[in-house]
C-alpha cells in the first residue's frame, strides 16, 4: 500500500480562529479513513481542503504525489458527496449523474453506459427522468454518491453523508458504503460524529478534536488504547478516574484518588504524577467486599435494562457515578446495596494528563 | 517557495476581481444615478437664480424661506390628508378583500389574484382618465343617473379632493392587497382553530391572533400608498383640476412652467424629509426594508 | 338550521363585497374599451355616437402614436435587459461576497423603491442638466434602469434566501469552471426570480409615467402621448391602441402561465 493523499503540516485559519492545526495526516490507497470529531473540530474544514473549496493557510497538500493546493477542485481528482446532498434541482437525476462526464466531454454513448451501470450499482435504475425533488433521503443519498463515483475518482470525499437519514436507513447504508467501497477499491476519506458508525465502517480512524489530530488507528486500537483523555471519553462509554501514581512496579501502578485507590498497568510512567484512568463499563465488576489493591467503595443507584446488557449505575463517595455493564440474568445487588469496583491491571487505561497538574495535592488528602 | 505560491494564487482564486464584475455595475448605477443625483438636488435647493431662471450656484436659504409660505403650507397639509385618507380607505376595502380571496377554497383562486395585477397592464393615466371619463357631466355615471329619472340636470362630481382620493385609491390600493394577500395565505388556519379552542370568540381572535400576524402587511402596504399619494401629480391634475393639489404638483410646476428649480429641489427635500421620517416610523414599528419591494 | 342560514347570507355578502371591488378595479377598463369603439370625431371624443371599429384600423396611420409605442417598447425591453443583467449579477455579487460599503450599497438600493417617483425624477433632471446629457432616448432608458433594478434584485434575492451554495460546489467539485458553474448551475437555480424581476420591470417601464416626463426631453413614450392628449381629450385610436396592448398582455401572461403549468405537471409525474 502506498499513501494516496498527504496532508503536511496543515494549517487553516479563518480570520482569527485556528480551525486546523499543523495536521500530518497519510490516508493509504483504497483505504475507507474516518475523521471523527464532534462539530467543529476542524473535520469538514480539513475535507474541504482536500476537495479545494478551502485553501490551507500552511503547509501542503499531496494527492498521489503531486501537491494540489493550488489546484481549483475542478482539477483534481477527487469527487464530494455532500452533507445536503447538493444535488442540482433543475436537472434530472440522469442529468446530475451524469455531469461530471459532460465536463469532461466524455462521448455521449458512454455517458450513456456508464449512467446506466452506475444507476444500477447504487440500485436506481427507473429514476432517470425525476427530478432530486421527487426523491426520498435515501433516494438522494444514493444519486449524490452516483454522481461522485461515476467519475471514477481516485479519492471520494464523504461530509456526513448519512447525517439527514433516520436510523434504520442510516445503518442499511452504512452497509452499502461500505460494500460500494470494497466492490470498487477506492479510497473513502469520511467524515462524521458518529462514532459508532465510524467504528463499524473504517479501516482506519482519525480522532480530531480541537484541530488537533489526537489519534490514528483502526478502529480497534481507538477503542482499546486510546491515547487521550478526549478519544477515551468519545469513542464509547467509559469510566473516568484521575488521581496521582502512589506506586509503580514492572507496568503495575497504583494511583490514588480522591475516594481511594484504584490499580492499572502501563509504561512510561512516573511516581506521583497526575494521571487519568479509564475503565469501559464491560470491563468493571464488583463484589460484596473490599478486593485486593483497590480501595473503592460505591453505592448501586439504578440498573437500566437495554436489551441483552444491564448497566448499573453506581455513586462514588464523592458523588461521582460510574457505569458498569453486567449480563441480563445476572443475581444483581439491590438498589442501596454497597458495592467495591474493581478490574483487571491491564483492562485500565491510563493516560498522562499535560493540561491538568493542579489537583497534586490530592495525595496530601485524607483517605476516607 | 511559500512567497511565490501566495503570489500566483492570489491571481486567479481571489474574490475581487468576480466581486467587482458581479457589483461594479450596480455600484456604479446605484452612486451615478440615486446618490449623486439626490445629492445634487439637495446642493440646488440652496442655490439661487437669475432672472433667466437658470440656476446660479450662489448660496442662498431664499427657497426654504418660501417653504414655510401659508399657501404652502395648505397645500402639504391638504396633501397629508389626502394621503392619510387614502390609505385608510385602501386598508378598509384592502383587507377584507384580501382575507376574502386568500382565504377562498374556489378553484379559481389564483385568476381572482391575476385579476388584482390586470389594470395594471393598462396604462395608469389613461385608466385615470377612464374616470373622468365615467365622472364628468356627459359621462356614464350622469347619463345613467338622468336616465334613471334620479336626477333632472348633470351632477358636478369631479375637480374636488374626493375625486383626487378616489383616482388615488383607484391607482394604489393594489398595493395594499397584494401584500396582505401574501401576510393572510401565510397564515396558519390552525391558530385559529387553537384560538377557538381557547374560548376565543372570532372577534377576540381577529385582534389577539389575526391582526398581530397580518400587521407587517399592513404597514408595508401602508408605506407604499401613503408615500406615492404624496407625489402623484397627474391624478390631482385629471381628477382635481388644480383644486386638490399635493406636493408632487408644487415640484412639477416649479420645474416645468414655474422654471425655478431652486425652489423645486426645496420642495422636494421637504418629500424627501416625509419619506424619511415614515421609513423611519414603518421600520421603528418593526417593518422590514425587504417587504416594500412588491 | 340557523348557523347555516347566517353563513348562506356571510357568504353571499362576501361575493357582493369582492365583486364591487372588481367592478371599481375594472370600470375604467372597461370605459376605455367601450370608448375604443366609438364612432364619434369630435373633440374631446366623449358623447357616444354608435359603435365602429374603424379607430382600431386608422390607429395605424397615426404615425406619432405607433412611433410612441414603438419608443415604449425599445425602452422597456433595452432597460428589462439591463437592469436584469446588472440587477442579477449584483444580487449574486452581494450574496456571495462581503466587502466595505455593502450595508451603505444596500441602503441606496431602497432609494428608487420607496422616494416618491417625482423625487427620483427631478434629481435625474438635474443631473443630466448639469452634465449636459442630451435628454431623449438615452437618458429615458438610463432613468428606467436606475428604478428597475432594485425590483429585479429583491426578486433574485428572494430566491437566493432558499438557495443552496453548496450545488456550486458539487458543480466544481465535478469538473466544472467557475464560468461554466454559474451558466449551469446557478443561472437556471435563479431563473424564476430573474424572470420575476424581468417581469416587473418591464412592466414598471412600460407603465411609467412620472419618472419619463422629466427627462424624455422631445423622445415621446405610449404614457406620455396619453397625457399630452389628455389636454384636448383622448382620442378614440389612443383607446384602441391601449385595449390592443391590454389584450396582447393577457394573451402572453396566458400563454406563458399555462406552459408553467404544464411543466409543473411533468415534473410532479
Amino acid at each position: 500500500m502506498s499513501s494516496i493523499v498527504q496532508l503536511e503540516g496543515v494549517n487553516k485559519y479563518f480570520g482569527k480562529n485556528h480551525v486546523v492545526k499543523d495536521l500530518n495526516l497519510s490516508v493509504e490507497e483504497g483505504e475507507f479513513l474516518t475523521l471523527l470529531g464532534s462539530s467543529g473540530c476542524g473535520k469538514t474544514t480539513t475535507l474541504r481542503m482536500i476537495a479545494g473549496f478551502e485553501e490551507p493557510t500552511s503547509g501542503s497538500i499531496l494527492v498521489e504525489g503531486q501537491a494540489v493546493e493550488e489546484k481549483e477542485p475542478f482539477e483534481r481528482n477527487v469527487n464530494t458527496v455532500f452533507q445536503s446532498y447538493a444535488l442540482f434541482p433543475h436537472k434530472t437525476i440522469y442529468d446530475n449523474i451524469a455531469y461530471g462526464l459532460k465536463m469532461k466531454k466524455v462521448p455521449r454513448p458512454e455517458i450513456a453506459q456508464r449512467v446506466k451501470e452506475i444507476m444500477a450499482l447504487v440500485q436506481l435504475t427507473g429514476f432517470e427522468e425525476r427530478y432530486p425533488s421527487q426523491l426520498s433521503g435515501g433516494q438522494k443519498q444514493r444519486v449524490a454518491i452516483a454522481r461522485a463515483l461515476i467519475n471514477r475518482p481516485r479519492v471520494l470525499l464523504l461530509d456526513e453523508p448519512l447525517g439527514a437519514l433516520d436510523l434504520k436507513l442510516r445503518k442499511q447504508m452504512q452497509l452499502e458504503l461500505k460494500r460500494l467501497q470494497r466492490k470498487l477499491n477506492i479510497t473513502f476519506i469520511y467524515v462524521t460524529h458518529d462514532q459508532e458508525e465510524a467504528l463499524t465502517m473504517s479501516d482506519r480512524i482519525a480522532v480530531m478534536h480541537d484541530g488537533i489530530l489526537d489519534q490514528l488507528g483502526t478502529p480497534e486500537e481507538i477503542y482499546e488504547q486510546p491515547q487521550t483523555k478526549f478519544v477515551a471519553t468519545f469513542i464509547g462509554e467509559t469510566n473516568i478516574f484521575e488521581g496521582n501514581i502512589k506506586e509503580l512496579a514492572m507496568g503495575r501502578v497504583a494511583v490514588r484518588i480522591e475516594n481511594g485507590v484504584i490499580r492499572g498497568c502501563g509504561y512510561g510512567f512516573s511516581r506521583n504524577e497526575y494521571i487519568t484512568v479509564s475503565v469501559r463499563p464491560e470491563k468493571m465488576r464488583f463484589s460484596p467486599v473490599p478486593v485486593k489493591g483497590f480501595q473503592l467503595e460505591a453505592q448501586v443507584k439504578d440498573y437500566v435494562y437495554v436489551g441483552s446488557v444491564v448497566k448499573c449505575i453506581a455513586v462514588l463517595q464523592n458523588g461521582m457515578e460510574i457505569k458498569m455493564d453486567r449480563l441480563a440474568g445476572e443475581e444483581l445487588p439491590e438498589p442501596g446495596s454497597i458495592i467495591h469496583p474493581w478490574w483487571e491491571e491491564k483492562d485500565a487505561v491510563l493516560l498522562h494528563n499535560p493540561e491538568n497538574q493542579v489537583l497534586e495535592m490530592i495525595d496530601s488528602m485524607p483517605l476516607v | 517557495m511559500e512567497k511565490t505560491r501566495k503570489h500566483s494564487r492570489h491571481s486567479f482564486r481571489s474574490n475581487t476581481l468576480p466581486a467587482v464584475v458581479m457589483t461594479g455595475p450596480m455600484t456604479l448605477l446605484l452612486i451615478l444615478l440615486v446618490a449623486v443625483p439626490l445629492i445634487y438636488v439637495g446642493v440646488m435647493s440652496f442655490c439661487s437664480i437669475d432672472q433667466y431662471y437658470n440656476v446660479v450656484f450662489q448660496f442662498t436659504t431664499k427657497n426654504y424661506a418660501r417653504l414655510v409660505s401659508l399657501d404652502y403650507m395648505k397645500i402639504y397639509g391638504q396633501s397629508l390628508l389626502i394621503a392619510f385618507v387614502t390609505t385608510v380607505i385602501c386598508i378598509l376595502i384592502g383587507y377584507p378583500f384580501s382575507w376574502l380571496i386568500a382565504r377562498t377554497k374556489s378553484k379559481y383562486k389564483k385568476i381572482l389574484y391575476m385579476l388584482v395585477i390586470v389594470p395594471f397592464w393598462t396604462n395608469s393615466l389613461i385608466r385615470v382618465y377612464g374616470w373622468r371619463t365615467f365622472l364628468g357631466t356627459n359621462g356614464w355615471l350622469n347619463t345613467a343617473l338622468q336616465f334613471l329619472h334620479l336626477t333632472d340636470g348633470p351632477l358636478n362630481f369631479l375637480y374636488n379632493r374626493g375625486t383626487t382620493i378616489l383616482g388615488m385609491v383607484y391607482c394604489l390600493l393594489p398595493f395594499m392587497i397584494l401584500p396582505l394577500y401574501t401576510s393572510i395565505e401565510k397564515l396558519d388556519q390552525s391558530l385559529l382553530e387553537a384560538s377557538a379552542d381557547l374560548g376565543a370568540k372570532k372577534a377576540a381572535t381577529f385582534v389577539e391572533v389575526v391582526l398581530p400576524l397580518t400587521a407587517g402587511g399592513i404597514f408595508s402596504g401602508s408605506i407604499m400608498i401613503f408615500i406615492p399619494c404624496l407625489g402623484y401629480f397627474f391624478i390631482s391634475d385629471i381628477l382635481g383640476g388644480g383644486n386638490s393639489d399635493v406636493i408632487g404638483n408644487l415640484i412639477e410646476r416649479q420645474f416645468q412652467s414655474g422654471n425655478n428649480w431652486p425652489l423645486g429641489a426645496a420642495l422636494s427635500i421637504v418629500l424627501i424629509v416625509i419619506t424619511l421620517i415614515l421609513v423611519k416610523l414603518y421600520q421603528r414599528m418593526g417593518g422590514s426594508m425587504e417587504n416594500l419591494g412588491v | 338550521m340557523k348557523r347555516k342560514k347566517r353563513e348562506r347570507n356571510r357568504k353571499r355578502l362576501s361575493a357582493l363585497f369582492c365583486a364591487l371591488v372588481y367592478l371599481f378595479l375594472f370600470l375604467p377598463i372597461s370605459v376605455i374599451v367601450v370608448n375604443s369603439m366609438n364612432a364619434t370625431t369630435s373633440k374631446p371624443y366623449l358623447s357616444w355616437k354608435g359603435f365602429t371599429l374603424d379607430w382600431y384600423v386608422k390607429l395605424f396611420d397615426n404615425s406619432s402614436l405607433l412611433q410612441s409605442f414603438g419608443n415604449t417598447m425599445v425602452i422597456a425591453i433595452v432597460s428589462t435587459l439591463l437592469a436584469t443583467v446588472i440587477g442579477t449579477l449584483g444580487a449574486v455579487g452581494m450574496y456571495r461576497y462581503k466587502f466595505k460599503g455593502k450595508a451603505l450599497l444596500d441602503g441606496l438600493l431602497y432609494i428608487p423603491v420607496v422616494i416618491p417617483e417625482i423625487v427620483l425624477g427631478i434629481s435625474l433632471l438635474t443631473i443630466f442638466a448639469l452634465v449636459d446629457i442630451p435628454r431623449g432616448m438615452l437618458t429615458l432608458i438610463l432613468a428606467h434602469v436606475t428604478f428597475c433594478v432594485p425590483y429585479v434584485i429583491f426578486n433574485v434575492r428572494a430566491r437566493l434566501a432558499g438557495y443552496d451554495s453548496s450545488i456550486e460546489e458539487a458543480s466544481l467539485d465535478l469538473g466544472a469552471n467557475r464560468i461554466r458553474t454559474f451558466f449551469e448551475i446557478t443561472l437556471p437555480v435563479l431563473a424564476p426570480g430573474i424572470a420575476g424581476g424581468a417581469l416587473l420591470a418591464f412592466t414598471l417601464s412600460i407603465d411609467d409615467v412620472i419618472i419619463s416626463y422629466f427627462v424624455n426631453g422631445q423622445t415621446k413614450t405610449f404614457p406620455l402621448k396619453v397625457m399630452e392628449s389628455i389636454k384636448s381629450g383622448v382620442a378614440p385610436d389612443v383607446n384602441a391602441l391601449s385595449t390592443l396592448i391590454l389584450l396582447g398582455t393577457i394573451v402572453l401572461v396566458v400563454l406563458t402561465q399555462s406552459d408553467l403549468l404544464k411543466i409543473k405537471k411533468k415534473v410532479k409525474r
